[in-house]
C-alpha cells in the first residue's frame, strides 16, 4: 500500500511529473549517449594509435627510441623471434620492420616520410595495412621495386598506379642511396597524415636497398588477449638482454593515451556530476513544492502516529518512483540512439584536422559498456536519493499543530 | 475511571511578535465512555487543548494523563506510537488523503500499526457499514460529499479502538441536517462500542448532543455542565 500511495501521489500533478521526468531521461540520455561516444572516441583513438604500426609491444635497440636511425638497428633478429615463438600463443602474431627516415619525389613533389619495409603477410595481421587497402593491389613479399604508398600522398605527388616515385635515404654505411620503385597500390588511413608519412616497400626490399643483410629496426607485437599485455612484456625482459634491448609495451609507446585513458573514468564521473547538479535542481524543487502542497496531510499523518522516518521513506520513495521511469526511459533511448549509430557512425570530418590532431577517425562509432551504463545509473540514483533527502526532512518536520493552522 | 486528566496545564505562542496565553491553567478530568464537548468561541484556546490531550501540542506546564499514560514522561516517538493506538482525531477540514480511496484512508492507520491486510480491508468495510457508507469504500474523497467524507475521517479515527477520539469541530464544515445526521452516528459510537468523544465546538447542536459541556473562556474553564439524563 505504501508503493501504491506513493505511485498515486507522484500523478496527483501529472504535468509537473512529467516536467521533471523529461529532466531526468534528458539528463539520462545524454550521459549514455556521450558515454558511448566518448568510449568509442577514446577507443578509436587507442586503435588507431596501436594500429599505425605501434601494436601491443614492441622491441628496439635500447638507443632506437632517443636517435631513431638506421644505427640503432636490432643486430640479433633471431634470437628474439626464436624467443617469440616459444613465448607466444599461436594466437599472437608479431613481425619485424625496417624503418628509417627517407626523402621520397617525382617530377612534381618531394616531401619527407618514413620508409617501412615490411614482411606484407603478416603485417596486415598486426598494422592498419590489413584493413585500408584502397586502390591497386597490395605488396607481394617477392616484389624488390614495389611501393605502397598511402592515397593522400599520391594526390599530393599528383601520382597514381604503376608509376614511379624515387627514394632518397642513408643506408646502413652512411651512404646517402636512391632508388626507384613503381607504385603498385595505395592506401586510405583513418588519418590523412598516416597517408602521407609512410611508404611500404617489401623487406627483401628494404634490406637490399639500405645495406641491412641481418639487422631489423623493430619487432612489433599484438597479442590475442589485450590484458597480457604486461604479463608477456615482463617475460620478454626476463629473456632478452635489456642491456642491448628494450621491451615496451603500448602504454610507454603512448604514454598521452594511456594518461588519457587512466583520466577516462575521472571525466566520465565529472560529466555525469555536472549534468546531475542541472538534474538534481529539478527534482529538489519539485520534491519541495509537492511536500509544501501536502503539508495538512504530512501533518495529518504525524498526528496519527507516523514515525517521521516513514515520512522520509514515503517521500523518498516518490522521488525514486520519478527517478526509475526516468532513468528506464534515458537508457532506453540512449541505447536506441547508440544502436542507430552503431553502424553509421557519427561523422567528424567538418573537424577533421582537429580530429586527426587528437589522433581519431573520421567517422566514430559510439560504443556502449554495460560498466558506463551501471555508472550511470548507480550515479543518478544515488545522488537522486541524496538530493531528495532535503525535501523528505522538511516533510518529516511538519508538525501537526503546524499543519493544521495551514 | 478517568481516560484524560489535565492538571494545570497552561500554552502560549507568538503570533508575530505578541505573546498570546492559549491556555492559563486548566485542569480537567474526562471519564471513559464520555461523550464531551469544550465550548467556547473562536480563540478560546478549546483547539489548542485537545491538541495538547491528543499529543500533537505540548504544554508549557502542567501534567496530562491518557489512559494512564503521563505525557510528561514520554519522547515524541513514544507519543506518536500512544496516538497510533489510543487516540483518534476527526478534524474539522476532515483532512482525508485525497488519492486513497475511503477504505484505504480508513485501512491506512492500520497499516502503521502492521495491521495484515485481509484484517485491515475486513475492518475498514465493516466500520464504513457502520459509519453508513456502504457499497462507498472504493470512493475517493473528491467523490463523496462533505458529510460522507466526514464519515470516513469518523470511521478512520475508531477503527482501531482508541480509548479516546478527539474531534475538532467536527460539524464546522457540515450544514445542520448532515451535522446533526453525523452526531447522531456518533453518540451511536458511543452507546454502542463505548467510544469516548471529546469535541471542540461553538455549534449549539453539538452541545445539544454532548452529555457534558466544559466552556473555556479565555483559556480557562468558566462553566463545567453534566447533563443529566
Amino acid at each position: 500500500m505504501y508503493l501504491d500511495l506513493a505511485w498515486r501521489n507522484i500523478w496527483r500533478n501529472s504535468r509537473r511529473t512529467f516536467v521533471i521526468l523529461t529532466a531526468v531521461i534528458i539528463g539520462v540520455w545524454s550521459m549514455v549517449f556521450l558515454a558511448a561516444f566518448s568510449r568509442g572516441m577514446l577507443n578509436n583513438m587507442l586503435k588507431n594509435g596501436k594500429s599505425v604500426l605501434i601494436g601491443d609491444i614492441q622491441i628496439h635497440d635500447r638507443g632506437y627510441r632517443s636517435d631513431p636511425s638506421i644505427d640503432m638497428s636490432i643486430q640479433d633478429p633471431e634470437d628474439v623471434t626464436e624467443l617469440l615463438d616459444r613465448l607466444l600463443a599461436p594466437e599472437d602474431v608479431y613481425a619485424g620492420r625496417i624503418k628509417v627516415s627517407a626523402y621520397v619525389s617525382n617530377a612534381r613533389h618531394s616531401s619527407g616520410v618514413t620508409l617501412v619495409g615490411i614482411d606484407p603477410e603478416k603485417e596486415k595481421q598486426i598494422s592498419f595495412l590489413g584493413e585500408k587497402h584502397f586502390k591497386g593491389k597490395y605488396l607481394d613479399s617477392k616484389d624488390k621495386r614495389g611501393v605502397y604508398a598511402g592515397d593522400a600522398l599520391l594526390d599530393k605527388f599528383d601520382t597514381g598506379m604503376g608509376r614511379k616515385l624515387i627514394i632518397m635515404t642513408r643506408n646502413s654505411k652512411g651512404d646517402v642511396v636512391s632508388k626507384a620503385f613503381r607504385i603498385r597500390g595505395s592506401f586510405k588511413a583513418d588519418m590523412e597524415a598516416t597517408e602521407k608519412n609512410y611508404l611500404f616497400i617489401t623487406m627483401d626490399a628494404a634490406k637490399k636497398f639500405l645495406n641491412m643483410p641481418v639487422a631489423i629496426s623493430e619487432i612489433s607485437i599484438v597479442l590475442s588477449d589485450e590484458e597480457n599485455v604486461e604479463t608477456i612484456a615482463e617475460k620478454i625482459k626476463e629473456k632478452v638482454d635489456t642491456a642491448l634491448l628494450s621491451v615496451e609495451t603500448w602504454k610507454e609507446l603512448l604514454p598521452m593515451l594511456e594518461a588519457y585513458f587512466s583520466m577516462f573514468n575521472s571525466f566520465m564521473y565529472i560529466w555525469y556530476v555536472v549534468v546531475f547538479i542541472a538534474m538534481g535542481f529539478g527534482i529538489v524543487n519539485t520534491n519541495l513544492m509537492a511536500v509544501f502542497e501536502r503539508v495538512r496531510e504530512f501533518g495529518l499523518l504525524r498526528a496519527l502516529g507516523m514515525k517521521p522516518w516513514l515520512v522520509v521513506c514515503s517521500v523518498i520513495t516518490e522521488s525514486v518512483m520519478v527517478l526509475l521511469i526516468g532513468i528506464t526511459c534515458g537508457n532506453i533511448s540512449g541505447v536506441v540512439s547508440v544502436l542507430f549509430l552503431k553502424n553509421e557512425g557519427i561523422d567528424l570530418t567538418i573537424f577533421g584536422k582537429g580530429s586527426e590532431f587528437f589522433g581519431m577517425s573520421r567517422i566514430i562509432y559510439p560504443q556502449l559498456t554495460l560498466y558506463d551504463v551501471v555508472n550511470i545509473n548507480f550515479v543518478i540514483l544515488f545522488l537522486g536519493i541524496i538530493v531528495s533527502l532535503y525535501p523528505a526532512l522538511k516533510a518529516s518536520r511538519i508538525t501537526p499543530v503546524e499543519a493544521m493552522r495551514e | 475511571m478517568n481516560i484524560v486528566t489535565a492538571d494545570h496545564i497552561k500554552k502560549s505562542y507568538f503570533q508575530g511578535k505578541m505573546r498570546v496565553e492559549a491556555i492559563r491553567g486548566i485542569s480537567l478530568s474526562v471519564e471513559q465512555n464520555e461523550f464531551m464537548a469544550l465550548a467556547g468561541p473562536s480563540g478560546s484556546g478549546k483547539t489548542t487543548m485537545l491538541n495538547i490531550i491528543g499529543g500533537i501540542d505540548t504544554p508549557d506546564s502542567g501534567r496530562i494523563v491518557v489512559d494512564n499514560n503521563d505525557y510528561s514522561n514520554m519522547k515524541q516517538s513514544e507519543l506518536a506510537e500512544l496516538r497510533m493506538h489510543k487516540i483518534g482525531f476527526v478534524f474539522q477540514a476532515y483532512n482525508l488523503i485525497p488519492v486513497l480511496s475511503a477504505e484505504e484512508n480508513v485501512e491506512y492507520i492500520m497499516l502503521l500499526q502492521g495491521v495484515p491486510a485481509k484484517e485491515r480491508r475486513a475492518k475498514a468495510q465493516k466500520i464504513l457499514d457502520d459509519v453508513g457508507l456502504e457499497g462507498k469504500y472504493s470512493r475517493r474523497p473528491s467523490e463523496l460529499s462533505g458529510g460522507q467524507q466526514q464519515r470516513v475521517a469518523v470511521a478512520r479515527a475508531i477503527v482501531s479502538d482508541p480509548a479516546i477520539v478527539l474531534a475538532d469541530e467536527p460539524t464546522a464544515n457540515l450544514d445542520s441536517q448532515t451535522g446533526e445526521s453525523l452526531l447522531d452516528m456518533m453518540k451511536q459510537m458511543n452507546r454502542e462500542k463505548g467510544v469516548t468523544f471529546i469535541f471542540s465546538t461553538h455549534d449549539k447542536m453539538v452541545m445539544e448532543y454532548a452529555k457534558r459541556i466544559v466552556k473555556v473562556k479565555d483559556g480557562q474553564i468558566d462553566d463545567d455542565i453534566v447533563k443529566q439524563i
